[in-house]
């Protein structure tokens, strides 16, 4: 844990030193360059701004309204199929909409149930091995205004729902 | 799509707030959802000039292209159709790299990024490429190697052993990857038929 923990305390101003040392040894006008790029960075900020608003009041009407909650209810008999402990259910929705609505909720399990109980582990594994579908999905192709995203949504499902079986087998071995 | 997906939640959530009694909470929720956007978009504008500041240094001083490099190999294997030397490629590499090293702030804007010269790719405009929904399938499959949020997360709540979790998370990943990529595989081989 502390090895991890001073690695990743590390990694960052390391890898900004790695960055301006190797530019300044190639003689890179490193400064001038930052700003440069640094105009950019605001650029696409800016950008995704509308899209982030948008989506944002959505997912916030929808688990206001309690409908979140009906649907974690509604699914977690078939979840149950899959060997998914019904507390996990709103997770898992709830992380196919947003990253930080769903490390609430399992900071939550942590409490209730113990980090290191059979559902924290899953929570913690399947944490790891998911993403933010339908965020990554908008806010990607709203930059270059893409409407038809065939089967990404498919692909994407596919993938999240075998991290999360894998996640419910593998956290049975620890 | 995206508009019916967008619809579809917005319209669904005030039905479903009116019937049951939540509307106060769905009026509230709007504004401070749009606040948040907002708050979230100032913290990200210092964090994400500060990276894309940084990723031209690399640039300018030729590393993400000795790691374009190494990385080549598979983006070919993912992407066979972006050309040699196509600025898609060192985009795709800044993000894979930044997914691979959970700086998931840095991943957006390469990603962003890669989106963009995909487009550039792209003969059918509005339309996803088969390289675009590859590189987004890839993306929601998750790279992270080493969860760092969820082990501090874990050692907050009193866990005993807080990286336990690390070796199953990694195999999760790429127990998911892999499903990810085959699934992409499959697809753009049977979408190239049609057309042609």
């Amino acid at each position: 844990m502390d090895f991890i923990v001073y690695i990743s305390n590390f990694m960052i101003p390391l890898i900004i030193f790695y960055i301006v040392a190797i530019g300044i040894s190639n003689k890179v006008p490193v400064y001038d360059e930052f700003v440069k790029g640094a105009k950019d960075g605001l650029k696409t900020v800016v950008g995704i701004l509308p899209t982030l608003v948008g989506l944002m009041v959505a997912v916030g009407v929808l688990r206001a309204s309690g409908f979140l909650d009906f649907l974690a209810s509604l699914l977690s008999r078939p979840a149950g199929v899959l060997g998914l402990p019904a507390p996990l259910v709103p997770v898992t929705i709830v992380r196919m909409f947003s990253s930080s609505a769903a490390t609430g909720l399992v900071l939550d399990i942590f409490k209730q149930y113990g980090t290191d109980s059979y559902i924290g582990m899953v929570a913690s594994i399947m944490m790891s091995c998911t993403e933010t579908i339908f965020y990554t999905m908008s806010v990607y192709f709203m930059t270059v205004k893409v409407k038809k995203t065939r089967y990404t949504l498919a692909g994407a499902l596919v993938a999240t729902i075998s991290g999360i079986i894998a996640s419910v087998i593998l956290a049975r071995f620890l | 799509m995206l508009n019916y997906l967008w619809a579809a939640m917005l319209l669904l959530g005030i039905v479903w707030g009116a019937i049951n009694g939540n509307m106060e909470a769905v009026t509230n929720e709007a504004l401070d959802s749009a606040k948040e956007a907002v708050t979230l978009c100032i913290t990200m504008l210092g964090v994400m000039s500060l990276w894309t500041g940084l990723m031209q240094v690399a640039q300018a001083g030729g590393i993400i292209e000795s790691l374009t490099k190494k990385l080549n190999p598979f983006i070919s294997f993912m992407f066979p159709e972006i050309p040699k030397k196509h600025l898609a490629r060192e985009a795709i590499a800044t993000n894979f790299i930044a997914n691979f090293l959970g700086l998931g702030w840095a991943a957006t804007p390469a990603g962003l990024q890669a989106m963009e010269q995909l487009d550039t790719l792209n003969t059918n405009k509005g339309v996803a490429s088969n390289a675009m929904c590859t590189f987004l399938i890839l993306n929601i499959s998750s790279l992270q190697l080493i969860p760092v949020n969820i082990i501090a997360y874990r050692s907050q709540y009193g866990s005993a052993n807080p990286t336990l979790i690390v070796g199953p998370a990694i195999i999760a990943t790429l127990i998911s990857t892999a499903i990810g990529i085959i699934f992409a595989k499959i697809m753009s081989k049977q979408t190239y038929k049609y057309k042609g």
